[in-house]
């Protein structure tokens, strides 16, 4: 018992390797993140739209990535699509795939909330000065929404990131997946380790995450004041 | 006939099965004010906001300068660059500056330059008194204040009609006298054509020219506004009248 469990982290190249596996997890997050939200902000002014059938398959791809879970999303995707559609992607790239396309289906609800509860009469003023469809969702529509949905978009973030968690699942090599590589290769030499590892990681998502919140939170509390001052 | 900016012939609406405007028929000529007065319900707003394309109706025409209307959305998108409409919660936008706001129709759908737009709407915003708040945001702005920059809004178009939906309905007291001077001012200075829905009975009575009153969705009686507020043509209008206490 020489080694005290703490000293794990800084073995070898433990430590860089924990911050690389961060930086898959982070990468993931932000692609799909950015990939989602451009997805989301197209579904979410198409799911506005009076087409009822367009509105129909939109609602079922929404229910359809916010009912299945996230794990079976990801086992679907990477173990059955392959299969039989002969679509074959590496691991992290699947990943990346299923969390842009749940966050489009999730953003999309949040847009169209947004978009709906803008003002009735606020489209009527816009219609009034001659404005089309286009220009007024651009002008109008779009940016009030914006701030309504910010906060709530936040949100979905740090649930994503947090989910990333489930991606060793798929073998990708995430944070988590090598903290636990590291766990079992100094098992013997630091019984304490996965205490230690998974402390470290604990702080990583909680780093990236907590400031997240405390901005959401500020945006909506300065959002109320202006609308109520 | 010629003269005749707008004609509405045998415009019937419905709200599902409800039917909420019977038969109306009126014309306005160019240059006239013409307000529409009723008791709540009448129906004035759905009729005027029909002459806007706001509103979809199921029978008649709408003829505006020598044109017949077809109800298309792309159609309307014309129209409503020559017909401005003011409404009663002055919704300006939020996200736009108060300049902003008054440029967006004549940049974005007129596509006129920026420079000459913006020295215009300076000089409206001149004309009502606030070319000070140019580049405030409207939250800033009261509810007259707001008002009046949603005036400057519509006239920024040079529509050649306007209309006015309760516009100072929803304002204090004390606001209401400069949005509706504004209003006269339009009517005397620039002989814009008009239509005004308002309870404001001194206000109709100095500005209009004529009078419909609508009751339950039907045109009651079309007078000359002198002559209304003398002595209407029906026992009903006399009704109105007098309960409105002015």
């Amino acid at each position: 018992m020489d080694h005290s469990g703490i000293s794990v982290l800084f073995e070898g190249t433990n430590f860089t390797r924990l911050l690389g596996g961060l930086w898959v997890t982070v990468k993931i997050a932000g692609i799909a993140l950015i990939l989602g939200l451009i997805l989301g902000i197209v579904l979410g002014v198409l799911r506005t739209f009076r087409n009822r059938l367009l509105r129909l398959i939109l609602r079922l791809y929404l229910e359809f990535f916010r009912i299945v879970p996230t794990v079976v999303l990801l086992f679907l995707f990477y173990y059955i699509l392959p299969k039989q559609l002969n679509f074959n992607l590496p691991a992290d790239q699947i990943a990346t795939l299923v969390f842009a396309l749940w966050v489009g289906a999730e953003m999309s609800d949040i847009v169209r909330g947004a978009l709906i509860s803008v003002p009735k009469h606020q489209r009527e003023s816009g219609l009034a000065i001659g404005l089309n469809r286009h220009q007024l969702y651009r002008y109008v529509l779009i940016p009030q929404a914006i701030t309504l949905e910010i906060p709530a978009t936040i949100n979905l973030a740090t649930r994503v990131i947090k989910t990333t968690s489930l991606l060793m699942l798929i073998s990708v090599m995430d944070v988590i997946n090598i903290g636990q590589q590291i766990i079992e290769a100094n098992n013997h030499t630091h019984p304490t380790g996965v205490f230690w590892v998974y402390g470290l990681i604990f702080l990583f998502y909680f780093l990236i995450d907590y400031p997240l919140s405390w901005w959401a939170k500020r945006l909506e509390k300065r959002r109320l004041e202006r609308t109520n001052g | 006939m010629a003269d005749q900016i707008l004609q509405v012939e045998h415009l019937e609406k419905y709200y599902q099965k409800r039917h909420v405007l019977y038969d109306i028929n009126f014309s306005v000529a160019k240059g006239e004010v013409v307000t529409l007065l009723g008791p709540s319900g009448s129906g004035k707003s759905t009729l005027i906001r029909c002459l806007n394309g706001l509103e979809p109706y199921q029978k008649g025409t709408i003829t505006f300068e020598g044109q017949q209307v077809d109800p298309t959305e792309k159609n309307w998108q014309q129209i409503r660059q020559k017909i401005g409409m003011v409404f009663q919660s002055y919704d300006l936008f939020p996200n736009l500056t108060v300049i902003d706001n008054i440029m967006l129709g004549p940049t974005k759908v007129q596509k006129q330059s920026a420079d000459a737009t913006r020295a215009e709407a300076i000089q409206l915003l001149q004309r009502v008194g606030l070319e000070d708040y140019a580049d405030a945001y409207p939250r800033m702005l009261s509810g007259g204040q707001k008002q009046r920059i949603a005036i400057v809004r519509a006239l920024a178009l040079h529509p050649d009609f306007m209309l006015f939906d309760e516009v100072t309905a929803s304002l204090d007291p004390e606001m209401v006298r400069g949005v509706l001077n504004i209003i006269k001012d339009l009517a005397e200075t620039d002989n814009m054509t008009m239509i005004v829905v308002t309870h404001e009975m001194n206000f109709a009575q100095e500005i209009a020219d004529r009078v419909l009153f609508l009751e339950n969705g039907k045109i009651l009686e079309q007078t000359p506004s002198k002559q209304f507020f003398a002595k209407p043509q029906t026992d009903r209008a006399q009704e109105f009248l007098d309960s409105m206490d002015f």
